[in-house]
């Protein structure tokens, strides 16, 4: 029933399929089902509204391409106003200052800490000096925090315990920062609601009286149509420069970024995707349109592949995908390759139409173990020629492998489904990845 | 004096307020809208079930939950039906009360002691500050209470508890940062049956509910307070945060297949967030929202009336 927003555009595209063109009516009906995709992914209301009316207008004014179907032309609409409302170019932090001074607020829970430690340590590995102030006063323990995370990523943290003052501590933090050479200055701070005034006015007079090179309003990826509402209202308050999106490991669609960029009209310049000091990325709007119109974040999967991947094996399991001579020999070699690059269900979710067929599936780093065992309790005739399995076969690899042979089944049943699908995509070249054989 | 006397104990006029105060950015906003809706129509019409599918899906009551309850009220009255503006709010209310209360199960009475709370959910959502809140709650009930720090993972998650701890005067157990957090939870469960607490709350690191591993783990910590006390926990207490959107069904769904949660807290309403996520959680599973956060201090918790927030809501 939860289906994320890349299934549910699928499915509003599914309408369009077997149509031979663009017609008022099944535009609007296609429209309804994307507006109502973009709202189950947490898009603001009235953002979705206004933004199908755009994509409704596009569609029926555009030029007839007899080339492609309805449904990709479609897509290609909608991909191309989501990067267009995402933020065209990524954009960098404004380091010019000596020292820099980035300012860093948004709600309680927000991740700004954990982010904040991210950002010294990004720093840092960029050749900066950067020194970690702490300005959360409030929070039993915030100040600890703080210390601990610039130990683990080695960078000095300004704070102190007696002063309950943010703007003193930041103050002093500059002072301390100008005479001991440190070029950039992240001020973290308490997390605060949008409507508490005393707390609202006390980072406006932070602003004020740091003036920072950069303000950064941190946001939980998770947050629902109230993500509209506070970015507003911040942003009245502060102006800030660019917005980090946290918690995007989660499996959120993170409609939110999309409310918040069409609200204030700020681009996000970071995305936070884990709890790692590591886990911290530059914003690719397209990258993101694509993930979410599930086309896959096909860019990061290569990115990533490259860095591990052994280039001679990847280009002939290719050729074997090709002809279709794909056996039970490459998948282990497959398995071995994907264990390298790391979260097994992050990685297949950058694949096109992969991250749908998944989306319910727990896939656990172990789960391949069992598969492996199987594969290796083959001998080399039947890894290569599957349909020799018969019975017999089947209980003597179950009882080698330590399963059953329905667990076997269960394999030779996937592995065909995969040759299969592989087929199809090889059919399909050029054209949006083929539908995957998944459950209902 | 025992739980079950603490349960039934009715929020204070004090109470009522601040909940009041904290949801009066809600209500003013939603009350506008109705009435915007209302203003200059004379019947039910489509554009009037629009505009009410606006106002909830703004809410986060989220889109299934919105079309059942536009079902509900279309079928309780003819399209053509003229229908005044209190009549209208009445049967709205109605609805979402109807949606919220079949889910409203007794509160456990419970002989066993120590009563033992494991408080679950995603980073950031407040667990450990509704934990403090929580302990002050039932100290102020005469209960006896221990927390176990359970969270061991996020840096200066067991300080911060701590400082809670001594705050509303409650004793921690705590192992320090990185230790076995389902070893920390025995010994809380261990030492609170010991010392013959009434209740043991236990604090676990925040966790996306994707990461299988560490759903796991919260499994695996669920299960070894079993062997120390008889049917321990006796409620898992999810924490949503209020301006968390759908996401937070996925949360739900998720953290009951790993840990069976048996109650809800919803955190952060004194923000600008509508709430209207409960509605739709309470609808689709089968889980009661027991407490409602309203502030960062530690009377700031209160516990969760479905009519009365439905009333606060259109009040």
């Amino acid at each position: 029933m939860f289906e994320n927003l890349s299934s549910k555009l699928d499915k509003a595209f599914q309408t369009l399929k077997g149509q031979s063109k663009l017609t008022e009516l099944n535009i609007a009906e296609t429209v309804k089902e994307i507006r109502r995709a973009l709202v189950d992914a947490d898009v603001s209301y009235k953002i979705a509204k206004d933004f199908t009316n755009r994509i409704k207008d596009k569609a029926l004014g555009g030029d007839v391409l007899t080339s492609v179907s309805p449904g990709q032309l479609m897509t290609k609409i909608v991909n191309d106003e989501l990067v267009e409302l995402l933020g065209g170019e990524t954009q960098p932090i404004d380091l010019s200052g000596n020292p820099s001074v980035i300012l860093i607020a948004g709600l309680q829970g927000s991740g700004k800490t954990t982010f904040s430690g991210k950002l010294v340590k990004h720093l840092k590995s960029k050749g900066r000096n950067p020194l970690l102030v702490a300005c959360d006063v409030y929070r039993p323990a915030a100040i600890n925090q703080i210390k601990v995370l610039g130990e683990q990523v080695g960078v000095s943290v300004f704070a102190n315990e007696d002063l309950k003052d943010p703007l003193a501590i930041a103050k002093d933090a500059i002072k301390h920062a100008k005479a001991n050479n440190y070029n950039v200055v992240v001020v973290d701070t308490a997390g605060r609601l949008s409507v508490d005034e005393v707390m609202m006015n006390e980072i406006g007079n932070l602003k004020s009286a740091l003036n920072p090179q950069e303000i950064l309003f941190v946001v939980d990826a998770m947050t629902g149509q109230d993500a509209v509402n506070t970015a507003k209202v911040f942003n009245d308050k502060l102006d800030f420069d660019g917005v980090v999106l946290t918690k995007l490991d989660g499996d959120t669609k993170g409609g939110a970024a999309i409310s918040i960029k069409a609200i204030v009209n700020k681009p996000i310049k970071f995305v936070s995707t884990g709890e790692k000091m590591e886990a911290l990325d530059v914003f690719h709007p397209d990258r993101m349109a694509s993930r979410i119109l599930g086309m896959g974040d096909i860019v990061s999967f290569v990115e990533r592949a490259q860095d591990t991947f052994d280039k001679d094996e990847a280009a002939k399991l290719q050729k074997k995908m090709r002809k279709n001579q794909f056996d039970f020999d490459d998948f282990l070699k497959q398995l071995a390759q994907i264990k390298k690059m790391g979260n097994i269900k992050d990685l297949m979710g950058m694949i096109p139409g992969v991250g749908k067929a998944i989306k319910d599936v727990d896939i656990d780093d172990d789960s391949f173990k069992g598969i492996e065992a199987i594969i290796h309790s083959m001998t080399s005739e039947e890894r290569q020629s599957p349909q020799i399995l018969d019975g017999s076969r089947k209980q003597r690899i179950a009882k080698g492998s330590g399963t059953s042979t329905t667990e076997v089944n269960k394999l030779v049943k996937q592995f065909d489904e995969m040759k299969k699908m592989m087929k199809q995509m090889n059919s399909s070249k050029g054209t949006r990845a083929g539908k995957m054989p998944f459950k209902r | 004096m025992g739980l079950l006397d603490f349960f039934k104990k009715k929020p204070t006029t004090e109470q009522k307020e601040k909940l009041d105060e904290g949801l009066e950015k809600t209500r003013s906003s939603f009350i506008n809208k109705i009435s915007k809706v209302v203003v200059g129509k004379s019947t039910i019409d489509e554009n009037f079930l629009d505009d009410l599918e606006e106002i909830l899906i703004s809410s986060d009551v989220g889109v299934d939950t919105t079309v059942k309850i536009i079902d509900r009220i279309e079928a309780r009255v003819s399209k053509d039906k003229y229908l005044g503006e209190t009549e209208l709010n009445t049967m709205l209310k109605e609805e979402i009360i109807g949606l919220l209360s079949e889910n409203e199960s007794p509160i456990h009475n419970q002989e066993t002691k120590p009563y033992v709370i494991m408080v679950v959910g995603v980073n950031g959502v407040g667990k450990t500050t509704t934990i403090g809140k929580l302990s002050h709650m039932f100290k102020q009930q005469g209960l006896k209470v221990v927390i176990g720090a359970a969270d061991t993972f996020r840096a200066a998650a067991v300080d911060q508890i701590k400082i809670w701890g001594d705050r509303v005067g409650v004793e921690v157990v705590a192992k320090g940062m990185n230790t076995d957090p389902a070893a920390v939870a025995f010994e809380a469960v261990k030492y609170g049956s010991e010392v013959e607490a009434d209740v043991v709350i236990i604090d676990t690191a925040g966790r996306l509910h994707n990461k299988v591993n560490l759903m796991n783990e919260l499994s695996k910590i669920k299960r070894v307070m079993d062997k120390q006390v008889d049917g321990a926990p006796h409620e898992v207490l999810l924490v949503l945060d209020a301006s968390t959107g759908q996401n937070a069904f996925e949360q739900a769904k998720q953290f009951t297949a790993s840990t069976e949660v048996s109650a809800l807290a919803l955190t952060k309403l004194d923000g600008t967030a509508k709430g209207g996520v409960v509605i739709g959680i309470s609808d689709q599973f089968n889980i009661p929202v027991k407490y409602i956060g309203v502030g960062e201090q530690m009377n700031d918790l209160q516990i969760f009336d479905g009519k009365n927030f439905v009333n606060s809501l259109f009040s």
